[in-house]
């Protein structure tokens, strides 16, 4: 188990974002969060990086408890991760974006040897021909792999990938979905939060799905996908939908 | 090749700047080495101010307040100890980094506004203080006896001696300045700038980066200070921790190009030849401040980038040869 999740709870003023969600992932693992809007998806993510500490439970990162560590301690630990609304270093080049995450990520490497990750990198999610320009100049599609390529320049041993095919066009869609499988061919452990469910369900081993702040179904695509829950989150309730109908006629 | 030439870049830039300091040497010119005194000691702050404000992103108004302070120092030290001067200046240094450091850890917390406000208030705190601070000679400052000079070979060899000692520092501070930008740790420091969060975020320290930086800047400027004042030979609270050169500090940063390591020498040197123009001309004198004010309002408006940063996005072969 490389990451362990137990009971977080994290509340805004009266909103409870987060109500006690445990969850684990295994090593080499690719696990899919899904839920409606403002289920508490990226939430997690900032409790998991340490963005927002949480106002109770435990964050395990191989087998060490980094709950309450700032962002940067646990990214030097080697946990990375996209945003969904895209941030970009604006006026650093593509290149000196990248080299950031390759010199203060998990191997805290030399500049010399961090430009030459980023390069390899840039190479990787093809972006190589796009490395001296301006991040402000990309599109928001390249801002989302400029996003990718960032993290997995600091050699994460997790990456935690937010949103990233929303907003994409089908063929870079399929373009993403090969590059996420490939990092995992790299031996990274990813978590992913997508709303495009075809890809969540193609992708994962595993699907955790979240509702007002609650963990609701957990397990394989298949079983998640058939689970009433799971279509009453999303659909409203389904026997509702039934009987409307045979109302009806 | 591509790779040795920022280095290149660097020696070209020295060298320049040696050239010119020579030449008042050579032709034996004190009105000329004034000048280029002057000239230099803007290039010391600006530089100084640009790591803070064009590397990390934060406007530092008050950063005149580390000139005040080494020149205090250095003074204080000269006077009441006889220590030797450099010596002095380099205990000055030390001295304006060590309070930066101390200052920084609780200041460096604000953002945008409110660090700009704050610098300008520790700079109106730090006078006051020292102002009715006696063992610094109060309102009245403090003075030399010619005298002092004597161990620097007398009044006028002391006047030489202070401009190789600005050269020196300018050329020390504008090394440093391309190290710094050229380094993982200016890296970490432009990222802060873009997005603080994004930066932490992957994985550098913001406070411990920022400080460091706040620490750097704070060293040359007081080295600068304690120059000018061991050749004013007098030091009062009024001109040492002048706000308004703290200012026309920031607008030759702006006028060259913030973030960029050739941007503040340019702007030093055309805001102190067109300050020196306007005051020297019966029609402008009274108006150089007037000047200075649009000047800056007119880059914020129009040239957000400056003169080497618009040049740099003009012409994007400058990109690789203009640093």
């Amino acid at each position: 188990m490389i990451l362990d999740v137990q009971n977080i709870s994290k509340r805004f003023g009266g909103l409870l974002a987060l109500n006690r969600v445990s969850l684990s992932v295994q090593e080499g693992e690719i696990l899919g969060i899904i839920g409606p809007n403002g289920a508490g998806k990226t939430t997690l993510f900032n409790v998991i990086n340490g963005v927002y500490p949480p106002q109770n439970g435990q964050v395990t990162f191989r087998g060490e408890n980094i709950t309450g560590l700032p962002p940067f301690a646990i990214a030097q630990r080697g946990i990375a991760r996209t945003h969904q609304i895209v941030r970009p270093l604006s006026e650093l080049s593509v290149k000196e974006n990248v080299t950031v995450g390759a010199c203060f990520g998990r191997e805290h490497l030399a500049l010399g040897a961090a430009a030459r990750v980023a390069d390899e990198v840039l190479e990787f999610v093809g972006m190589a021909d796009k490395r001296d320009m301006l991040a402000s100049k990309l599109n928001v599609a390249q801002k989302k792999r400029l996003e990718m390529a960032r993290a997995l320049a600091s050699r994460p041993l997790l990456i935690l990938l937010d949103e990233v095919l929303a907003g994409l066009n089908p063929h870079e869609v399929t373009d993403v979905l090969g590059l996420i499988r490939k990092i995992r061919e790299q031996g990274v452990t990813v978590i992913i939060i997508e709303h495009l469910m075809h890809a969540v369900m193609n992708l994962s081993d595993r699907v955790v799905v979240l509702d007002y702040g609650a963990k609701i179904a957990e397990g394989t695509p298949q079983v998640v996908s058939n689970d009433p829950k799971v279509i009453e989150a999303y659909l409203g309730d389904p026997k509702a939908a039934e009987r409307l109908l045979e109302g009806s006629t | 090749m591509k790779r040795t030439w920022p280095q290149s870049f660097l020696w070209l830039t020295l060298l320049i700047i040696v050239a010119i300091a020579l030449i008042p040497i050579l032709i034996d010119s004190a009105s000329l080495r004034e000048d280029l005194f002057l000239t230099l000691m803007l290039v010391i702050l600006a530089s100084s101010i640009n790591i803070i404000m064009g590397y990390t992103g934060y406007v530092s108004f008050g950063h005149i307040v580390f000139f005040g302070l080494g020149g205090y120092f250095a003074f204080f030290l000269m006077l009441n100890y006889q220590v030797h001067f450099v010596l002095a200046a380099l205990a000055s240094g030390v001295g304006a980094s060590v309070f930066a450091f101390l200052l920084g850890i609780p200041v460096l917390r604000l953002r945008g506004a409110y660090f700009a406000l704050a610098t300008i208030g520790i700079n109106e705190a730090v006078r006051s203080f020292v102002t009715n601070f006696e063992p610094f000679g109060g309102a009245v400052g403090m003075f030399f006896n010619y005298a002092v000079y004597d161990a620097y070979g007398g009044a006028r060899n002391a006047l030489w001696f202070a401009y190789y000692a600005i050269v020196a520092v300018a050329l020390v501070t504008v090394a440093a300045s391309f190290l710094i930008k050229k380094s993982k740790f200016g890296l970490g420091l432009m990222a802060i700038r873009e997005d603080q969060d994004t930066a932490q975020v992957l994985g550098i320290d913001p406070t411990r980066y920022k400080v460091l930086a706040y620490t750097c800047s704070a060293f040359f400027p007081a080295l600068a200070g304690a120059i000018f004042f061991f050749k004013n030979g007098i030091i009062e609270p009024g001109p040492a921790f002048a706000l308004l050169r703290s200012i026309e500090g920031l607008v030759m940063v702006m006028l060259g190009g913030y973030g960029t390591v050739t941007g503040p020498i340019v702007g030093a040197v055309v805001y102190e030849r067109l300050r020196a123009f306007l005051i020297t001309n019966p029609n402008f004198s009274s108006l150089h401040l007037f000047i200075a004010g649009l000047l800056l309002l007119v880059i914020v408006l129009f040239v957000t980038a400056g003169v080497v940063g618009w040049l740099r996005q003009r012409v994007p072969l400058l990109r690789r040869y203009l640093e």
